[in-house]
């Protein structure tokens, strides 16, 4: 087990919080610009999963589990979320034959 | 007997509630027995109470006895009870008001006979009586302004009768409001009188003031105070233009409320606070001089009017306007002897007025009577008794009360006996004018009024012939010692104005000046009574009609001084203007205005946060990342 920590602390941890900071934020630029909801979709699972690599990278420098205990919760919500979200979208498409968000503005006031 | 004073009141108020209650389903014959009934019991009940009260005046007690039935208000240093004083003062107060409302509620039962408003008319009348008798009966201030007030409250209520009319509804607002401004000021004496002295009860304020020096600035403001209440309910300057409207209401009305009973509702205050006033010199006077004024104003516009029931109204100003000049001069048992025979003729006058005007088919204007004494002949008779009594011509009861009043004056002042000289004689000229008009000469009525003449049933006249008889014999109550009477009224009452008379000093006149001042004054009342003969009988002058020119003192008197007129300018004008302001610019655009643009700006602010709802799902995700990021800020800077 020393081995593959020590290796981990090979990459210096700089380095994992640039890279993670950096897939967070092409999620969020895919959530804000893409028009197709399933893109959509795929940037707030690339945003959760960025975060998840983030939190076992400290949990390996820090030799604290709970950390990867936190991977899990979030995988596990992760997958509800995508679960429920892709009801919704097969839904709207049954209703109005798009996945384009700028179509769903039913809700204006 | 005086345990018994609370029946009194309750018994009219009772049948205010069964008449009131059951005014379309009881039969006229059983309203009429309830109403006058109620009222012969509580005369009965007060006949009790009187010789109770002579008895002990007779045995040499005060003849005064508090009975307090419960106690109403208790705040602070605040106690008030429901109370009730019986002494000589509102002893013979009761017998009057009993008494005198009896006789008019058996008129009213022939009168109103065929008005559809008959229980309502009668529930009216005996409210009336309740609130009267409160007022008279009361032994604290309290329980005196709530039948103050309450007889104000008939006053519009019986004024404003056939309320349909729009004038007569408009008469009654104005008896209504001139009243509400007296009241302010007896409101205003009440709230210092109990500053002053702690209680609001009678026997307390009393005792505690006699005790205060001359002149006391206190007593002088709640002095004036209390006859600015006096002026506006006893209808003096300049409060009392709403007494010849009043006219508007039922004949009765006017004998009971603007005769005998409410309008000495003033005098009776006086007469019961009458130390305070004794030791405020100055209001006294103001008193002599506003009572001479009005009994020469309203004389003097009594002089042209043509309707027979304003003739009696301004009659009536004018003779409160004596007892006003009685008070003022000290001469408490005059003025109150002038209120008790003045309740005797002018009902009976506005009583037989009533009749006449029943029998030429509701006809108020004399230019179309004439001749009616041989069609009415109990009518004219007793109108004649009625109208010597009240011109003072001896020896019916006028004569003595009006002489006491002029005699007192007399020693008082000159110059208010000469005014007041002058009043007499227009009184004798215009009573006599009124009678010659409506009774002597022909009949100048239409063809159809002269075949509906006819005399009045017996529930009209008998009322009539019983006051008649009172006002010719009345005078027999105070007969002056000048001419060998006992003065019987004068000891009764001594004990309630033993204090003033202290004050204000012993009335001593020489036995020749009063015969002197007797044989001029009713001289002069006989000399303008054969002047009036000479011109409305020998000469069979006929008033002139509407609209023909008329000289400047007789226009001045018919337009009754353009009194009405001035007050519109200087009070109801910028009233109404007042008004107007504060409905168009204050509520309109200012309250209405403020809620308004609430109510407003909750719409703007919800339309324009509606604009949020784009219905855009981008720009919703944009939001939501900008609040992460905000969260984000916010934890790392402050956490």
């Amino acid at each position: 087990m020393e081995t593959v920590i020590q290796n981990i602390q090979g990459v210096p941890l700089n380095h994992y919080i640039l890279f993670c900071s950096l897939i967070f934020s092409i999620g969020v630029i895919g959530v804000l610009i893409r028009r197709n909801v399933i893109i959509i979709m795929m940037s707030v699972e690339l945003m959760l999963n960025s975060v998840n690599l983030l939190l076992a990278a400290f949990s390996a420098y820090k030799g604290d589990a709970s950390g990867q205990v936190f991977v899990f919760f979030i995988m596990a919500l992760a997958a509800a979320e995508v679960a429920v979200g892709l009801a919704i979208i097969v839904m709207v498409y049954r209703n109005t034959r798009s996945v384009d968000i700028n179509a769903l503005n039913r809700l204006r006031g | 007997m005086i345990e018994l004073v609370w029946l009194i009141p309750l018994l009219p108020l009772i049948g205010f509630l069964i008449n009131g209650l059951g005014r379309n389903v009881l039969p006229k014959p059983l309203v009429g027995i309830i109403g006058s009934g109620v009222v012969l019991v509580s005369f009965f009940l007060s006949c009790g109470v009187f010789s109770a009260v002579y008895a002990a005046r007779q045995a040499g007690e005060q003849g005064s006895f508090v009975q307090p039935l419960f106690e109403w208000i208790r705040a602070g240093n605040l106690e008030v009870s429901l109370s009730f004083l019986i002494d000589p003062l509102s002893a013979v107060m009761l017998l009057i008001v009993t008494g005198i409302g009896f006789l008019i509620h058996i008129y009213s039962i022939g009168y109103m006979n065929h008005d559809s408003g008959f229980a309502k008319f009668f529930s009216y009348l005996n409210l009336f009586i309740f609130f009267m008798l409160l007022l008279v009966l009361g032994s604290n201030y309290a329980v005196m302004f709530i039948g103050w007030e309450g007889v104000g409250l008939c006053s519009y209520l019986l004024i404003g009768f056939w309320f349909k009319n729009t004038a007569y509804a408009a008469a009654a607002k104005k008896a209504f409001v001139m009243n509400r401004i007296g009241d302010l000021g007896f409101l205003l004496a009440v709230f210092l009188i109990f500053t002053t002295f702690g209680t609001l009860e009678f026997a307390g304020v009393f005792s505690k003031a006699a005790g205060m020096p001359m002149g006391d600035a206190t007593l002088l403001l709640t002095t004036l105070l209390l006859f600015i209440a006096a002026t506006g309910k006893s209808a003096q300057i300049p409060l009392f233009t709403w007494l010849p409207d009043a006219m508007a209401g039922p004949t009765p009305v006017s004998a009971l409320i603007h005769a005998a009973t409410m309008v000495t509702a003033g005098i009776y205050m006086i007469a019961r606070s009458n130390i305070l006033f004794a030791l405020s010199p100055f209001t006294m006077q103001v008193i002599a001089v506003i009572g001479v004024c009005t009994a020469l104003l309203a004389a003097a516009i009594a002089v042209t009017q043509n309707d027979i029931k304003k003739v009696l109204a301004y009659s009536t100003v004018s003779q409160l306007g004596y007892m006003f000049l009685g008070l003022g001069v000290g001469a408490f048992t005059g003025a109150f002897f002038h209120v008790i025979t003045h309740a005797f003729f002018k009902a009976l006058l506005f009583l037989g007025a009533g009749s006449v005007i029943h029998a030429v088919s509701n006809e108020q204007d004399m230019r179309a009577m004439g001749g009616l004494k041989r069609r009415l002949p109990v009518t004219y008779v007793t109108m004649l008794i009625g109208t010597i009594a009240i011109a003072g011509i001896p020896p019916l009861s006028g004569f003595f009360s009006k002489d006491e009043i002029l005699a007192h004056a007399f020693e008082a002042n000159k110059l208010l006996w000469i005014l007041g000289f002058v009043g007499a004689l227009f009184t004798a000229f215009y009573m006599f004018r009124m009678l010659f008009l409506t009774f002597f000469g022909s009949f100048r009525g239409t063809q159809e009024q002269a075949a509906h003449l006819h005399e009045s049933p017996a529930t009209m006249t008998v009322p009539l012939i019983v006051l008649a008889v009172l006002a010719a014999i009345g005078g027999l109550l105070n007969v002056p010692e000048a001419l060998g009477g006992g003065h019987a009224l004068a000891s009764f009452l001594a004990p309630v104005f033993a204090e003033s008379v202290a004050k204000t000093g012993e009335f001593h006149l020489e036995h020749s000046t009063e015969y002197l001042l007797m044989g001029i004054s009713a001289l002069a009342a006989i000399i303008m009574v054969i002047v009036a003969y000479r011109q409305y009988v020998t000469k069979e002058m006929v008033p002139a009609a509407e609209g023909t020119p008329r000289g400047f003192l007789s226009r001045l008197s018919y337009h009754k001084f353009y009194v009405d007129e001035i007050y519109d300018v200087l009070v109801v004008r910028p009233l109404n203007a007042l008004s107007v302001f504060f409905y168009r610019v204050v509520d309109r655009s200012g309250i209405d205005g403020i809620v308004n643009a609430l109510g407003k700006s909750a719409g703007e602010s919800g339309r324009g946060i509606r604009l949020l709802q784009s219905g855009n799902v981008g720009s919703y995700i944009f939001m939501m990342v900008i609040a992460v990021v905000m969260l984000l800020i916010y934890g790392i800077f402050n956490g």
